[in-house]
This record gives C-alpha cells, structure tokens and sequence, in this order.
C-alpha cells in the first residue's frame, strides 16, 4: 500500500478528533480527541518519514508519545480537581467565566 | 539477519555534540526545577519555602547573568546542539528579557503576607481539609519548581531552531502554567475553571501545530527551519502540503500570543489564574510566543513572504480591533487588562508584518516595555484588596484615587503607558513599531492601529475617572503594600519611565542584537 493511505487515514483522525473536541461536552472525552488528533499526527510523521526515506518521522513520533503521556498527567489531574469541586465534568457547566 | 542489516548494526552512532556553554542558561533554569522537585521531596514542609525562594532567585539571576556573559563575547550567531537551537543576538536578549521579567514575577509570587496561592490544591473548597492547612499555615510551595519548568520551556521556545524542538518547548512552558492556573487561594472555582479551559484549548492549539509540522515535515523532508526555507526557496514540493502546513502551524503559535480569532482563552485565564500567575502569562509568555513566532516566519517561511503577509495583516487588523472593543465592555480589571493584552499582540503583530531588521528590532523592544508594564499593573491589582481577597471588579475601584492617591496614580500611569502617551514606554515601543511597518509597506495596518490605541485610550481613561472622579463606597477596597509586591510595582514603574523618557539604549541594545538577524 501506499504512504498515501496513510495520510488520508491521518488527515480523517485528525478531523474526528477536532469535531469531536468542538462538539462533545464531556472533558474527559473532549481530552481524548485531543490525543487522537496527536495520534493521527503521529502518523502522518511516520507515513512522510516513509515516503521521504529518513528517519527524523519515526523518532518525531517517539517525542510526541512522550509528550502526549506528560499531557495526560496534567490533564487528568485538573480535569479531576474540577471533577471533584463541581460533581460534573462537563465543560458546559463551568461558566463562571465569561464576557 | 541480512548483511545490510549488519552493516547498520556495526556502523557507531556518533555521540550528539552538546554546547553546555552555549545553553547554560536555560539547562541552568531546569537544574534549578529539578533542584526543587526534589527540595519538594526530601525537605520537611516548614522549610520548604526558605529553601524554594532562594533557589529560584539564584536561577534565575543566574541564567541572566550568564545570558549577558554569552552576550558580551561579540554577537553570537551560530547553532548549538546539533542545530536543534539557535544562540543569536535576538535570542539572548529575549531571553534575557524573559528572565528579568520573571524575576519580577517571582517577587509577586514570594509575596508572604498576602499569599496567592492555594494551601493545597488537592483539598476541596470549602470543606473541613481545606481549612485545616489554611489553619496550619501551609503554602504549596510546588509553584516554585512549576514556575522554573515554565521559564525553561519560554527560554527554549524562541531559541528552537527545528518545529520538533519547538514543540517540546511548547508543551514544558505550558503544562506547569495550566496547572499554576489552578492554585489560586481565594476564588478557587473560578480558577479551577480557567485551568481546564486553558488546558482543553491550549492541548488542542498544540495538535493544530504539530499537525503542521508534521505536513510541513512532508513537504521538506525534516523539520528543520533552515531545510524548509530552502525547499521554499528551490520551489520544489508539494505546495498544498506547505500552505496547509504553515496554516496550521500558524493557529498553534497565534493561539499562544492570543490574537484573534484565537483569542477565547486569554480574557477567562487572566481573570481566573491567581494574579502572579497571570502577570507570568502576561509578560513572559508573550514575549517567548512572539519570539517563536518571529523566528518561525523570519527564518523558515521568510521567502513565502508573499503568500503570509495578507493572512497576518488580517490576524494583526481583527486583533487590534476586537481586542480594542471589548476592552469597553469590560467591567472586570483583569479582564480588561487581558483584552488589553490581545490589542498589544496586535499591534506587535504590525512590527512582524514590517519583516525587516528594523521590524525586528522594535518588536523586541516593545516586547521589553510592554513586559514590564503589565507586570506592574497585574502587580497594583494584587493590592487593592477587600474582605473576598483581590477587589477585581471596576466599580469597587471607585474613588480609589481619593482613598490612596499614590497606588491609583501609578495605576493610572501604567494604563497611560498601554495607551501610548508619550514619555511613556508604551509611546516608544507603538512609535517603533509603526515606523517599521511604514517602512515595510505596511501604512493601512498603521493607520487601523492607531485608530483602535485612541479606541483603547477611551476605556484606559474611563478606568482612570473612576478612580479620580468618582465617591469612594463606604466599605470600599483597602490597599495593602506589602514589601516584594511594592518592588515590583516599583521596578514596573522604574522601567516604564525610563523606557519613555530615555530608550536610546534600550533600542540601541535591540539594534545591535538583531544585526544580523537569526541563525539559520
């Protein structure tokens, strides 16, 4: 198969992930299509470190892993913080904010 | 296994060549964080801050110290770590004005007799836990480390010289300020909701730029911004994947700036963040965003000037506007200040229109007046001060220039500086700016923003009569000066005065820093 699946595969996770950050309430799930977006990031670089024959793709990857775990680990730890004060973790009901 | 195989197996990896030297600064500001980490660890609780505080300082101080010493050997310009980083004349003096700025900062974050921050942020408001550690006379003390990481990443993010570096540097400076976002002491709702609203939408500006890396990866075949640019240069390539590549990459890097339309996040998180926290975001954050994005577009995509420039002036004209406008709406200090700081990113935006040395030059001057600026102004708000902790809201500033003349004149000094009065800083820095936009070709954009600086003097002065003009409430704010704040009221002051009435040297050290432009 060609890289260029790949890529159109990418770019469909990519845009899931976006609509999904735009139109779900929850936080948690909100997060989650934020680490599809990085996944589908993920392999795009390794889809173009195919098509370009180097391997600065595959060890990109490697970093955003590690990047998005950290990620992970500071976003659980304040979306439960928020969790616990409000009961609820949906981002419609934090509105203190505003205007 | 195949003999190829072999062959790749046998082969050494050479060992990457790190210039220590070169990046002491910054590995500097980490070592300090990681210092503190395990301060957190191993240190008892009541000495924790006796211990935090200095390190800090020396960190900080440290790094500065040894900026200026890179600085003085000549006008560095080469690339260290194997090209990862770039160590030029515009980089050490942003960097240098990161770390003075945090520096002062840190001196509203020490702050003792009025403390900002959460006793621990892990007990729930209101709830018996809480008071307990409020009673026992904790302070979380984790700021400091989490405040070192984030100066780190704002030291490495303008010094990175490919997008993967550049990303990493994005993510360390802004994952400790999420959570900094979340420890405020009083009005802990509030602040807990603009943690996970700066979070939610700054996780997903990060995907936005590294998805356009990763296009811009396929176009050039690495990330390097030297490779891109000659790519662009060759005009080889797919050209759909570089005009989606740097668009995506551009809503990652204007979304940390806060121009229009990637604004949202900036009026919520000012005003929710704990004041010292903001004051960081205000100051050192912009000037780390805006010296990533300068490098970015006057390294990597200088010779796709021509397909950038008319989407930037269109960013730079909405930002100016719109952050102009609803400033007047605005009935909360910190939130006015935030807006306030988007129609800045405005009119620092002209300056990267301008694209010349002299375009550079004045963004970074005006990214050191505007710093120092706002710092003192975030800094008066942390001291006027009622029974709820921070009097935020405008109407309980009434008459404040009749109950504490001195505080409010400051104050309303300050705001003159954001309007651009002359013998203000603020004067200077538009002035720069516009000049090299002028130059560059740029007037309309000059003309909208001087026309949205008199739209923002109208809600500066209004701020300014309720102060002076109007009958102070019976039960009103009082002013509380305690000692590290005052200073850096004072250092804000200090520098906004002799930024406006003496800037010769200030511009002559922006000039000479950006000679001879980035590394590449």
């Amino acid at each position: 198969m060609s890289p260029g699946h790949y890529l159109a595969l990418s770019a469909l996770l990519f845009t899931i992930g976006a609509i999904g950050v735009l139109v779900r309430r929850n936080a948690i799930v909100v997060f989650m299509c934020v680490e599809l977006m990085l996944n589908a990031t993920n392999l795009a670089f390794v889809s173009f470190a195919r098509m370009h024959g180097n391997l600065d793709g595959q060890i990109i990857a490697f970093f955003v892993m590690v990047v998005a775990a950290a990620e992970v680990v500071v976003g659980l730890a304040i979306i439960m913080t928020i969790f616990r004060t409000r009961r609820s973790s949906s981002v419609d009901d934090a509105n203190l904010l505003k205007y | 296994m195949s003999p190829l195989n072999q062959g790749v197996l046998a082969a050494e990896i050479p060992a990457p060549h790190i210039e220590y030297g070169q990046l002491g600064p910054m590995l500097l500001v980490f070592g300090v964080a990681v210092a503190g980490v395990l301060v957190e660890a191993f240190v008892g609780r009541t000495w924790r801050n006796t211990v935090q505080i200095p390190l800090a300082v020396l960190g900080l101080l440290g790094g500065f110290v040894w900026t200026i010493a890179l600085a003085w050997r000549g006008t560095p310009f080469h690339v260290a770590a194997e090209g990862a980083l770039g160590v030029d004349g515009p980089t050490l003096f942003l960097q240098g004005t990161i770390l003075v700025l945090a520096l002062v900062s840190l001196l509203l974050i020490v702050e003792r007799r009025q403390s900002h921050f959460t006793a621990q942020a892990s007990a729930l408001p209101g709830s018996d836990a809480e008071q307990e550690t409020m009673a026992a006379g904790i302070t979380q003390t984790e700021v400091y480390p989490l405040m070192m990481f984030a100066v780190g990443g704002m030291l490495m993010f303008p010094a990175s010289n490919d997008l993967l570096t550049m990303f990493v540097a994005l993510e360390v400076l802004s994952l400790p300020l999420y959570l900094l976002c979340g420890l405020a002491r009083r009005r802990r709702l509030l602040s807990q909701e603009a943690a996970v609203k700066y979070f939610l939408l700054g996780a997903f500006s990060s995907a936005f730029f590294l998805y356009g890396a990763a296009l811009l990866y396929g176009y050039a075949g690495s990330v390097r911004l030297s490779v891109i640019a000659a790519q662009i240069t060759r005009d080889a390539g797919s050209e759909t994947l570089l005009l989606a590549g740097v668009a995506l990459l551009t809503v990652g890097l204007l979304f940390k700036i806060g121009a229009v339309p990637f604004h949202m996040w900036k009026p919520d998180v000012y005003q929710g963040a704990p004041t010292p926290v903001t004051a960081l975001m205000a100051s050192c954050t912009l000037v780390s965003a805006f010296g990533a994005l300068l490098r970015v577009y006057y390294v990597g995509l200088e010779k796709m000037e021509w397909d950038w420039r008319p989407a930037m002036w269109g960013v730079a004209i909405l930002t100016m506007v719109i952050g102009a406008v609803i400033a007047i709406t605005q009935t909360d200090i910190k939130r006015l200040l935030a807006y306030s700081s988007i129609a800045h990113a405005g009119f620092l935006l002209t300056g990267l229109v301008a694209t010349s040395r002299e375009g550079l030059s004045s963004t970074l001057f005006y990214l050191v007046a505007y710093g120092f600026t706002t710092i003192g102004a975030f800094a008066v708000v942390t001291m006027v001060r009622d029974s709820g902790g921070e009097a935020a809201h405008l109407s309980r500033w009434a008459g404040l220039g009749k109950r504490s003349p001195v505080v409010a004149s400051v104050f309303a000094f300050f705001l003159l500086a954001f309007a651009g009065i002359p013998l203000t800083s603020g004067f200077t820095g538009k002035f720069a700016v516009f000049k090299a936009a002028i130059e560059g070709g740029a007037t309309p954009l000059v003309v909208v923003g001087v026309l949205s600086s008199a739209i923002a003097a109208f809600f500066y002065v209004r701020v300014i009569v309720v102060m002076f003009f109007s009958e102070p409430e019976a039960d009103g704010p009082t002013v509380v000066a305690a000692p590290a704040t005052a200073a850096a009221v004072a250092l804000g002051l200090t520098a906004t005065v002799v930024l406006g009435v003496l800037p010769q040297p200030v511009l002559d050290l922006a000039g000479t820093a950006t000679s001879q432009m980035f590394v590449r």
